[in-house]
């Protein structure tokens, strides 16, 4: 297994928003762990569907707890009752960001799987054409004008407002949107690096070793800081398509 | 006398492309660190009236909490954006 992990292309620090080899030849090992974190929350709800005894065990414990949070610290406070009908979607993108970015922490991976644009953008302009479809199927075209034309505003007002808007809504909140979860996880990565490195640098040289006693313990915290923040950035992801969603559905608030 | 004449001498040996790249590699440091100013700010205000909102009412924390996580959110976008700006300057 370590093999070939180890025999797959390491995507470098140049190649942070283009994709080397596109199209079938670039299949690196951020596509592996893509493809893991894919199959892991597939294979959990398959097993938790499964069980057929009243009380619930193992897998299907942990996928009533998960669905259970998406409806309860998600749905509920973002988009209200009639979001039910998302939980799925809002599910699966949670544990696939989440599983794709605990790759941080899991030995011989060593890099989570959204530290390159890519991965975040999909995800970021999937939610954008969803949120979009949401509105638009939900209160027509007049959506679109609503969010440009934002009512109780004067109209001569609108010069200004309407670019506002335009650029907020549609060009910076998808970017922002990829960026916060990319940017995250690539300064983490970063950081757990530079500390490994400077671990190591310490371990070589002999009069120094003594300054490793203070940079080690401050590795594994680090770590432990960035399982912490893996979780938590699955969760803002969610929750911020959430958000999206409710606001394409109920514009008023 | 003799050491600045040597170093207007390196100077003056930088072509175009060096030049950018010291360019490059000076502003980066710049670009997070004025990047961070006002995040930072922001968070810590904004965190500190999320915990006094949950100190005075324990019982609403659980939605203060959610609120202050998507505010973070929110707050930190331009840190961030900051953040990869200075990587691909010093990278890419």
């Amino acid at each position: 297994m370590s093999f070939v992990i180890a025999a797959l292309e390491f995507p470098s620090v140049e190649n942070l928003v283009i994709w080397p080899g596109a199209w079938g030849i670039g299949f690196n090992k951020i596509a592996l762990e893509m493809l893991i974190a894919a199959a892991v929350p597939i294979g959990l709800f398959f097993a938790a569907r499964g069980q057929k005894s009243l009380v619930p065990q193992g897998a299907r414990n942990l996928a009533e707890t998960s669905i259970e949070f998406i409806e309860e610290q998600i749905v509920m406070p973002t988009i209200g009752p009639d979001g039910m009908r998302y939980v799925p979607f809002l599910l699966s993108l949670f544990f696939f960001i989440a599983i794709g970015n605990l790759f941080e922490v899991i030995p011989m991976f060593h890099m989570p799987a959204n530290a390159r644009m890519a991965g975040p953008l999909v995800l970021a302009l999937t939610v954008y054409a969803l949120w979009i479809f949401v509105g638009v199927k939900n209160h027509g075209l007049g959506y679109i004008k609503e969010l440009l034309f934002p009512p109780g505003v004067p109209k001569a007002l609108y010069i200004l407002v309407t670019p506002i808007e335009f650029l907020s809504n549609f060009l910076i909140r998808p970017f922002s949107h990829a960026v916060r979860l990319f940017a995250n996880m690539l300064a983490g990565h970063i950081l757990l690096v530079t500390f490994s490195v400077l671990c190591i640098a310490l371990w070589q040289t002999g009069p120094l070793l003594a300054v490793e006693a203070l940079t080690f313990p401050m590795l594994v915290g680090l770590t432990a800081f960035e399982i912490g923040v893996a979780l938590l950035q699955a969760f803002v992801f969610t929750i911020l398509t959430g958000v999206y969603i409710g606001g394409a559905l109920h514009p008023a608030h | 006398m003799s050491s600045i004449t040597a170093a207007a001498q390196v100077l003056a040996q930088l072509d175009a492309d060096a030049q950018k790249a010291a360019d490059a590699a000076s502003s980066a440091g710049f670009a997070y660190g004025l990047a961070a100013i006002g995040p930072g700010i922001g968070i810590g205000y904004l965190v500190g009236q999320a915990v006094q909102a949950m100190a005075r009412q324990p019982e609403s924390a659980g939605q203060v909490q959610t609120t202050m996580f998507l505010g973070i959110a929110f707050t930190e976008a331009l840190a961030l954006i900051g953040f990869v700006v200075f990587i691909l300057l010093k990278f890419a």
